[in-house]
């Protein structure tokens, strides 16, 4: 994608070999072929993890079926998890803050421009690592694969007594080497936008997006370094005989899961709330109006980030906390719900007597206010802790976040490609193609998940390579496996459309979408310098005030 | 006209493909209720504590669903593009603190309600005084089967677990231990308990009391390797008198069988008691389930298959097939063995 970029972009207009092409992709430090280059590889790594539950939906879709044995469904699983999150959602938030922060705060460049190549690398070299243990994690004793303990691998499966072989070092080592890379990303994001701001734009300025990706990076400062250390200590238990986690040496198994989920929780919110920052972007320009209640949003965010790392034992309430335990992570868990639900009120609110505009980004940007509207009330349901007790670690639950990773997520993961795909080549996304993707993905997303919500009522477990008929999962199971096919065409149209408009694509002119923020005032492609001069701002929406100098923004503000 | 039309099917679509199927899900919840394993046909006061505050939150979502999700459909058909619209913005609007203050104050006395019911509904069930005579049991998971050990009437056995039924003049519940021999389980019989994990060197404990007797399915719930998928879960619930006949059976020491010795003296003979053990013999291994009693049971192999004669042969003969990673090796019997052996675990009533 990025060598695409390289082509129309004005200062490559004599046509480079392929050699070139690829040196300056490794040499890089633009924060515009960095992101995209971000982006791309999440996307491949994106397609290995579909391709992966193709097969686990096969596995599941009759009962006592025998498409693949147990250990290579177990790693299938594990794979598919922990590609999603580390490979496939860390890498496009990533790609997404590095290529439009310094766009849309008027800046030139990140902060740190060989940092966040850097991270780009760790990123890659972390996620090349994790899948080459399908190669080597074998090792001499032909023990083990790739790792199969699920992505939150829980102590002590992880110990040496049950996992032989390297597959669990693979898991550890690559997961600790990407989050570094995340990490000083993150610390990059930061910087950038506290110091590199134009002239004008005050904290109060700031696009959305901005605000809302300065608060995930502050996360992700808090959120990796528990993980990291975790994951550090697990290998010593393995190397050295440290007792972490040892439990047949007195070790605690739960102190591994207060670790994980003190990472792990935060991290969900790390990657929605880069969904909510693309929704709030997407939605005023689709509805021609400015964002409801912008000052309620920005403190929505910053509550969301600071209840959100006081949340993690909501993972644990089947663990046997004491009733006091349980119940302040219920007090915790459902304030989330408050400013979570502001959101979804501001959203609503600027549709409102707007024109709404169903170009292919707010088709995605609909569905999502739906999904993540059910996603967050299923969310309820798990954080009142007895009913949790029910459902936790079944079907349920996987219907639950995947509500959130898929349907919140991945939705708006494709509508800010579809959105900013212009901005980042110069071309038009097919609109029928765009159609057939959303709508492919939109009916196989309800038909694979809304009904594992019924299978984890009935008491389906998650994490089964099989199941015996007689307990009602068989039809759920069956019309789940069917939904994957139509999610799978759906990024088919996807990938033939980004490959196809690429080169041919309609060109899209500087400002397709009449939209109002900083990256659609520059040329699309933006020049490496990003803009000319560097522009002044009196408002939020500067674009608006251009266009409308009668009646500005910044009149109101 | 072309665009609206098109517009106009495609809310139709969005209709029916979100709205509607999340409706009908929802709605058509309550006919898991038809099913047996299912968490809304409780039958066991633990159980039953966590449908209701289950139907409370429910019906809070369900409600905020319908509101939520109505207003955005309508505001989204109302607010669409019209033809003309091209020519002017619609009026800009940049929030409104009452309509803000309103929904942030209304969803703060909701959760407020919903966490007050919550915590009652948890130190309900965390704290429950159960009654003096009430039947403790520790069940041990192992990879990847159940250890169920009565501590106070000496019974060993795996896999099933056996209790009285509670009844409203005289409740007897049951407290269990939770234990794990090596990784972290997860026991959960949705009809009787939420589930309570079983987690190696940590002591975890949960209670039942199931209201009417019958068999009770379940499994492990937490991963815990390879074969977690096949580490299921039975309880039994016996009327009184039933409960107690079932004790005596369990107590007495197992059957000398003459026409089982030749697979006696074989299964003494092999590494079969490394494992295993039967009482008042010299067969005490802990690392698999007790047998003593094993033709008392239902199913083999943590209710893979169940336990008749036919499929207690293929098991002894190659676990593996059946069960691929269970820790159970093939013992290599020659048929003539394999016979003698089954014989003889066949006269283990």
């Amino acid at each position: 994608m990025s060598g695409q970029e390289m082509a129309l972009s004005p200062a490559a207009e004599t046509p480079l070999s392929s050699t070139t092409r690829l040196h300056e992709l490794v040499v890089t430090v633009d924060h515009k072929k960095l992101g995209l280059m971000y982006i791309g590889t999440g996307l491949i790594f994106f397609i290995m993890a579909g391709l992966m539950v193709l097969i686990i939906r096969m596995q599941l879709a009759v009962p006592n079926n025998t498409v693949v044995p147990p250990q290579v469904f177990n790693r299938l699983f594990t794979m598919h998890g922990t590609t999603m999150v580390f490979l496939v959602g860390m890498p496009i938030i990533a790609g997404l803050m590095n290529y439009l922060v310094p766009l849309m705060i008027g800046a030139r460049d990140m902060a740190f421009p060989r940092l966040n190549a850097f991270g780009y690398w760790m990123f890659l070299f972390g996620g090349l690592l994790l899948y080459f243990s399908y190669l080597a994690a074998p090792g001499l004793a032909g023990a083990g694969s790739a790792p199969d303990v699920g992505w939150f691998a829980y102590a002590p499966l992880t110990g040496r007594a049950f996992s032989r072989g390297h597959s669990t070092d693979y898991w550890i080592l690559s997961l600790l080497v990407s989050g570094v890379g995340s990490m000083v990303s993150a610390l990059n994001v930061i910087a950038t936008i506290i110091s590199l701001r134009c002239k004008g734009m005050t904290l109060m300025r700031m696009p959305l997006f901005v605000w809302m990706v300065l608060v995930v990076s502050g996360m992700i400062l808090l959120a990796m370094p528990p993980l990291s250390a975790a994951q550090i200590m697990l290998l010593l238990d393995r190397f050295l005989g440290a007792h972490f986690f040892d439990t047949q040496a007195g070790g605690s198994a739960v102190i591994w899961q207060h670790f994980f989920w003190l990472f792990g929780h935060p991290e969900v919110y790390i990657l929605m709330i880069p969904a909510f920052a693309s929704v709030s972007e997407i939605v005023p320009v689709f509805s021609r109006k400015p964002i409801f209640g912008y000052p309620a949003m920005v403190t929505a965010t910053v509550l969301i980030g600071f209840i959100s790392v006081g949340v993690w034992a909501h993972h644990m309430f089947s663990v046997g906390m004491t009733a006091m335990g349980n119940t302040f992570f219920v007090v915790s868990t459902l304030l989330i719900a408050v400013p979570t639900g502001i959101k979804i009120f501001n959203w609503l609110g600027t549709l409102y007597g707007g024109q709404i505009r169903f170009e292919i980004p707010m088709l995605f940007c609909l569905a999502f206010l739906f999904q993540f509207l059910i996603a967050g009330l299923t969310g309820v349901m798990l954080g009142v802790a007895p009913f949790n007790w029910q459902l936790t670690d079944s079907y349920f639950v996987v219907a639950h976040f995947h509500y959130t990773l898929v349907g919140s997520f991945i939705f708006m993961m494709f509508g800010a490609i579809y959105y900013w795909f212009p901005k980042a080549t110069g071309r038009m996304l097919n609109k029928r193609l765009g159609l057939w993707h959303f709508w492919l993905f939109l009916i196989g997303f309800h038909l694979t998940f809304d009904p594992q919500h019924i299978a984890g009522i009935l008491g389906m477990p998650r994490r089964i390579y099989t199941y015996d008929p007689g307990r009602g999962w068989e039809i759920y199971n069956m019309i789940s496996s069917i939904g994957a096919v139509f999610q799978a065409a759906g990024v088919g149209c996807l990938v033939v459309n980004l490959l196809r408009s690429l080169r041919t694509g309609a060109p899209a002119g500087d400002d397709p979408w009449d939209a109002w923020t900083l990256e659609w005032s520059t040329t699309s492609p933006p020049p490496e310098y990003n803009f000319e001069t560097l522009p002044e701002v009196r408002s939020r929406r500067p674009l608006w005030d251009l266009k409308h100098p009668e009646d500005p923004d910044w009149k109101y503000e | 006209m072309e665009l609206r039309l098109r517009v106009q099917t495609g809310f139709a679509w969005l209709f029916a493909t979100v709205f509607v199927p999340c409706c009908a899900v929802t709605l058509s919840a309550p006919s898991a209720l038809a099913d047996v394993t299912s968490i809304f046909r409780p039958l066991s006061t633990p159980a039953q504590a966590v449908y209701e505050i289950s139907l409370l939150t429910l019906a809070i979502c369900a409600a905020i669903f319908l509101v939520v999700g109505g207003l955005l459909a309508y505001t989204i058909i109302r607010f669409r593009r019209r033809p003309g619209d091209e020519r002017r913005e619609p009026p800009q609007v940049y929030g409104s603190n009452q309509i803000e203050l309103a929904w942030t104050v209304v969803p703060i006395l909701i959760v407020f309600v919903l966490i007050l019911a919550t915590a009652r509904t948890i130190y309900d069930v965390q704290g429950a005084i159960l009654p003096a005579d009430t039947l403790n049991v520790t069940v041990v998971g192992h990879q990847w089967w159940w250890e169920i050990n009565y501590p106070k009437l000496g019974i060993m056995t795996a896999n099933e677990l056996h209790v009285p039924v509670s009844e409203s003049d005289r409740r007897r519940p049951t407290r269990l231990r939770l234990e794990s021999a090596d990784v972290a389980h997860s026991f959960w019989v949705p009809q009787l308990a939420g589930k309570t994990d079983v987690i190696p060197n940590r002591r975890n404990s949960m209670w039942i009391e199931p209201i009417q007797p019958g068999t009770y399915v379940g499994n492990c719930a937490e991963y815990c390797g390879l074969q977690h998928a096949r580490m299921l879960l039975r309880v039994i619930v016996h009327a009184p008198a039933d409960f107690e006949k079932w004790v005596a059976a369990q107590q007495s020491p197992p059957v000398e069988d003459a026409q089982a010795r030749a697979g006696r003296d074989l299964f003494f003979a092999t590494s079969c008691i490394n494992c295993h053990a039967i009482k008042t013999t010299t067969a005490n291994g802990k690392f698999g389930p007790d047998l003593t009693h094993l033709m008392s049971r239902e199913t083999l192999g943590s209710g893979v298959i169940t336990n008749t004669e036919e499929n207690l042969r293929s098991w002894v003969r190659d676990p593996q097939h059946i069960k691929p990673g269970a820790l159970m090796p093939n013992m290599q019997f020659t048929d003539d063995e394999l016979n003698q052996v089954v014989a003889y675990l066949l006269s283990l009533r």
